[in-house]
């Protein structure tokens, strides 16, 4: 992806949301299905060094910060995608 | 509901854990026989986890400042350094580290937490951006906390990330930098001049934490900034006096023309009581020995190459080039904690390093030296860790052939709740 298609603003939260489902495939070691809802801790087991990988390739993919103060408040997919699409519109 | 029950987890992790032969976090020393040798568990038992890089809990001019200092003003200041607590051995202290960095200005602090914690916070506001490496010590992560800043990680020891998280940030904002010397739990050093290099050409202020490097790297021993040549572009340089200056507190110096404003509103440095005078007289007195003390950098550094050789002779697999801190990776936690155990039964003491102290939830026999250590106790080291080392089949038998690499069965993590062998 390069840095026009990021800033272009155009995304919509599902085109995101998708992306976030790609992104989490390494992480998502059971195979079960992402939805919005899908909790990184409880669902997907994640500890945090996983959460720290996953953040840092969804902040490369979308060129982004996702500062560590909002990590706490993102427990589900869902709260991801919307927070990368509040991120992306600045 | 009982507050404590939240840490019913932890409790039930650290039962399960195979302590049976000591708990790591109730080490005790019960006679201090030198910089070097104590009395644990009724053995006498080498120190090899102490951060005692250059010897000074011992050395005679820094206990004879002590005892001056304690002697005529007592053994506490009772108030914080902007009320009673400012003696004329504080400024005094201050003045002897403006004058070994060659700065304006110095600050000192009742502890190392405490000055990344007055630092961090108090320079980074609301609209201001902390940018620090990944495998931040505590303090500086809880520095962070305390402060109302955006914080942003980037992946540890790399310039290239750095620059990319830069570049996200709006110019305009207030940026500051936070990078380590030398890595407290790998021992592995900061490519400093590449990290500060990258931090000025988006016009980021930078602070380097020389915690574990200050007596260590440098002509001097002002740490791996001095030693990188590159002190001129960091604004600001935080460290402790609880390793090679052997005794407590912390500070920070800086050029910066405002920087005596902090002393008014950093709330770690007004709202604590100032260091004792006697600990403020040996820390005086260590600095300017660390200033000229080039014969204990080179004891210390044959030693530190003395160990690394013999450990990676073995097979270990050792965390980073040599430096005064040796970390033995050991593959799991069970393994880990068995390894400590009978490395002290033998006699030598070293540091259990956990996630989350320790990066990417790796098991550590954590080793610090001293310029004191000799090489014989060295040598003894090496033997005992190669008698440990296979018997549990760390590294192979004496044909240097490695073990099978089975691995245990996985104990419960204690990762999420946060037991940590803290070394800061």
């Amino acid at each position: 992806m390069t840095a026009s298609e990021t800033s272009s603003g155009a995304k919509t939260e599902e085109e995101i949301f998708e992306t976030v489902i790609t992104l989490l495939e390494p992480f998502n070691k059971k195979g079960i299905t992402i939805t919005r809802d899908t909790d990184f801790s409880t669902d997907l087991d994640l500890d945090s060094l996983a959460v720290m990988d996953l953040v840092a390739a969804i902040e490369d993919h979308f060129d982004i910060n996702i500062p560590l103060n909002l990590l706490p408040d993102l427990e589900r997919v869902g709260q991801v995608s919307a927070k990368v699409q509040e991120i992306l519109k600045g | 509901m009982d507050l404590l029950d939240k840490f019913n987890p932890l409790l039930e992790a650290k039962a399960q854990l195979p302590f049976e032969d000591g708990d790591p976090f109730t080490v005790c020393m019960d006679e201090v026989i030198s910089q070097t040798e104590a009395v644990i568990n009724g053995r006498r038992t080498i120190l090899a986890g102490t951060n005692n890089y250059m010897g000074m809990t011992l050395d005679q001019d820094c206990i004879a400042a002590a005892h001056k200092a304690l002697d005529a003003e007592g053994t506490g200041t009772t108030g914080s350094r902007v009320l009673n607590g400012t003696y004329a051995g504080h400024k005094e202290l201050e003045r002897t580290l403006a004058e070994f960095y060659g700065t304006e200005h110095a600050m000192v602090f009742s502890t190392g937490y405490q000055a990344n914690l007055a630092m961090i916070s108090t320079l980074c506001g609301g609209k201001d951006y902390l940018v620090i490496d990944a495998d931040s010590h505590a303090s500086i992560y809880d520095g962070c906390k305390m402060s109302d800043a955006t914080v942003v990680r980037f992946r540890h020891n790399d310039p290239n990330d750095l620059d990319r998280r830069l570049k996200r940030i709006d110019n305009a904002a207030g940026r500051l930098v936070v990078v380590e010397g030398l890595y407290s739990m790998l021992g592995d050093k900061a490519p400093l001049k590449e990290l500060v290099a990258v931090a000025k050409s988006h016009g980021a202020a930078v602070l380097v934490d020389e915690a574990h490097s200050l007596g260590v790297y440098g002509e001097t021993g002002r740490g791996v900034a001095q030693e990188a040549g590159i002190e001129d572009d960091v604004d600001f340089i935080v460290g402790t006096f609880s390793k090679s200056v052997g005794t407590i507190g912390g500070y920070c110096v800086s050029n910066h023309p405002k920087f005596d404003v902090l002393r008014l509103v950093a709330r770690p440095y007004l709202f604590t009581a100032s260091m004792p005078p006697s600990v403020v007289a040996s820390a005086t007195t260590a600095i300017r020995k660390i200033a000229t003390g080039h014969d204990l950098r080179e004891q210390l550094w044959a030693g530190a190459r003395r160990l690394h050789e013999g450990l990676s002779q073995l097979g270990f697999e050792l965390g980073a080039d040599v430096s005064p801190i040796t970390a033995v990776k050991i593959a799991d936690q069970a393994t880990a904690i068995r390894f400590w155990s009978a490395i002290l039964n033998e006699g030598v003491y070293v540091n259990l390093a956990f996630p989350p102290a320790t990066p990417n939830g790796i098991y550590l026999m954590r080793c610090s030296l001293s310029a004191a250590h000799t090489a014989d106790q060295i040598d003894t080291m090496v033997e005992r860790f190669g008698k440990v080392g296979r018997a549990l089949g760390v590294i192979g038998d004496a044909s240097g052939k490695h073990p099978s690499g089975e691995a245990e069965q996985k104990e419960p993590g204690l990762q999420a709740q946060g037991v940590a062998a803290a070394t800061g």
